[in-house]
């Protein structure tokens, strides 16, 4: 079983140079646009992309992750992929920065994608920030499986919340909560979700934000039967499984705590087996 | 090939030779992962053939699996980053159980490396290697900068160094090429590389990662978990090339494996200018999964241009007479 896993790390990734065929500013973040041809047939909701940032002379040596958050083919365009990116560093604000027509060294999709249930369930997406940006992928998909499909989107602030007009579309419903109640509700994103499991209307709680919000969904699982798929966020220098930096401990099946790759182990991980308080640390003695 | 996979074999198609020796193992390229950049090379094989580089040179494993250092692991520095792992690994028996016999099947050349906390721990590992066949030849990793204790270091101490490598020389020495892997963080770096070669080191591998440390400035403490960490990347580039030029002046018929911050064809050449025999892509990888064998056309095409009968030819010449 491990044997067959660990043949496929990295099967379906390619390294390519994207053309940028649209950049511009929504709210706090920008909306990139890459042309990546027939790679969109092997990305799914949950892979990321790793890209090189400041050009050929550049002092930045490491790619920047970022997730997909949908890709699309079109007559037009063929296949394409969108980022919903923060310009928060000095790469993501190059990147940012980047006019249409411009060539970006890309290598993608990476990493473990968002398990799809095969009958119909009750899903709950909640998203933290940008964190939503691959939501709207996997509800579309989630959609087409006959899935029920409600999000929940929260952020600090207003201009912080990601939710574009055409992804409402995929969703039953979506409720937004900010801490400064400058958009939908006051309050946090994971507030409503108890009462939510409690009256059994959701099987299955996919999320992406910011680890704190993972770490408070997975909490709020513990002794149901709810599964908590999360995408992780972990510093990680390669994105391809070799530098071992963006490690996290996570429980296996056979009881042991690994020190497992958010790149190719994650980023989408079981939440109730990372050890979501012990991030930071290792475990003491040996494995 | 036998298992009708393609081959692109392209350093064979011109008469330039561009092979290479350390101690009695051949390879067909001087180009070689480095350790600790290439896992056991599974991840990598999804961007080129690992037929086609002179060998992978594997992460170095200790006796027990080993969780490493406390994140954060990592800061990317000008040119550089800091790494601070502190070797996470399976342990050696399911490495050799797993790992080795994958590259083999690969048909990859394969130098294992590996680390220990004591000069018996080191010759348990050499001991166990030995019992694997189909490995091309051993790393000794006695320079790693992420332990507990800068005491354990023992590349930084000549007797210490000597003493590792003598025990290892007495399990394996003789059945395949001892290479010692020594730190650029020392006084005297010519003082330890000859002890090591005293005590049956067959080649040296030069420069494992210098010692440095980022403090972070929301936190106003060192940003990674283990404080200190390793730093790599073309900022030490300068490093390796000093390192490598010091050693081969004063033991030129000791084969060098070359290591610091290569990212292109010509810092390749600048490391075998120096005296490297052969050269590891470490880093490099990190930002770019082609790097190992992007770097090894352009090392190709560089030496012919320069006008090189071979690559053996290239190792040192930056150490001739001046013309008169």
């Amino acid at each position: 079983m491990v044997e067959a896993i660990m043949s496929q790390i990295n099967r379906s990734a390619a390294q390519m140079n994207a053309t940028v065929l649209a950049n511009k500013r929504v709210g706090q973040y920008h909306q990139i646009v890459f042309g990546i041809g027939d790679l969109v047939k092997s990305c799914r909701p949950g892979n990321f992309v790793a890209i090189k940032v400041g050009g050929d002379s550049s002092r930045m040596i490491l790619r920047r992750a970022f997730a997909i958050s949908r890709v699309a083919e079109s007559v037009s365009f063929g296949g394409t992929m969108e980022l919903i990116v923060a310009p928060h560093g000095t790469g993501s604000k190059w990147l940012c920065a980047q006019p249409e027509g411009a060539e970006i060294d890309i290598v993608a999709p990476l990493g473990t994608a968002f398990g799809i249930p095969t009958a119909p369930v009750k899903a709950l997406l909640v998203g933290g920030g940008y964190g939503s940006a691959p939501l709207f992928g996997l509800a579309e998909v989630l959609k087409s499986r006959g899935c029920k499909v409600d999000m929940l989107l929260g952020a600090s602030t207003g201009a912080k919340i990601y939710a574009p007009m055409e992804g409402k579309r995929s969703v039953n419903s979506l409720k937004i909560y900010t801490e400064d109640g400058t958009m939908g509700e006051t309050g946090r994103v994971t507030e409503p979700i108890k009462a939510l499991i409690e009256n059994r209307e959701v099987d299955v709680i996919y999320s992406c934000g910011p680890m704190g919000m993972l770490s408070a969904i997975s909490a709020l699982t513990v002794g149901t039967d709810v599964v908590h798929q999360c995408a992780v966020e972990e510093a990680m220098a390669c994105g391809i499984g070799i530098c071992m930096t963006c490690v996290l401990p996570v429980m296996g099946d056979d009881g042991k705590i690994a020190m497992l790759r958010s790149c190719i182990d994650g980023p989408v991980m079981d939440g109730a087996q990372v050890q979501w308080q012990m991030v930071g640390q290792v475990p003491d003695g040996t494995p | 090939m036998a298992d009708g996979r393609p081959s692109s074999g392209w350093h064979t198609l011109s008469t330039f030779d561009f092979s290479t020796t350390l101690g009695n193992a051949f390879f067909n390229s001087p180009i070689f992962t480095a350790s600790g950049c290439a896992s056991s090379g599974k991840e990598l094989a999804q961007f080129f053939d690992l037929r086609d580089i002179g060998a992978v040179v594997t992460k170095s494993v200790m006796n027990k699996p080993r969780y490493g250092r406390p994140t954060p692991r990592m800061a990317e520095t000008p040119s550089g980053m800091l790494n601070s792992i502190g070797l996470q690994g399976p342990g050696i028996d399911a490495f050799l159980a797993k790992d080795v016999p994958w590259l083999i099947e690969q048909k990859s050349r394969v130098i294992v490396s590996i680390a220990g906390e004591t000069v018996e721990e080191y010759a348990t590992l050499a001991r166990k290697v030995r019992s694997v066949s189909g490995i091309s030849a051993l790393e000794v990793n006695i320079s790693c900068p992420n332990v507990e204790n800068r005491g354990l270091v023992f590349a930084c101490d000549p007797d210490t160094s000597r003493r590792v490598i003598d025990g290892v020389r007495r399990t394996i020495g003789g059945e395949i090429p001892i290479i010692a892997k020594l730190s650029p963080d020392v006084t005297n770096l010519p003082e330890i590389a000859r002890g090591v070669v005293d005590a049956g080191a067959d080649a040296l591998a030069l420069i494992n990662t210098v010692l440095g440390m980022v403090i972070n400035l929301d936190s106003m403490r060192p940003h990674l978990g283990g404080k200190t960490g390793g730093l790599s990347g073309p900022a030490i580039r300068p490093v390796a090339v000093r390192a490598i030029y010091q050693v081969h002046a004063v033991l030129p018929n000791v084969p060098i494996l070359g290591m610091g911050g290569v990212a292109s064809g010509r810092d390749a050449l600048e490391l075998i200018l120096a005296g490297a025999s052969g050269v590891s892509v470490g880093t490099a990888s990190f930002g770019n999964p082609s790097a190992v064998i992007e770097i090894q056309r352009e090392l190709h095409s560089l030496l012919i241009a320069k006008g090189f009968p071979s690559l053996k030819s290239a190792v040192g010449y930056a150490h001739r007479a001046e013309e008169k």
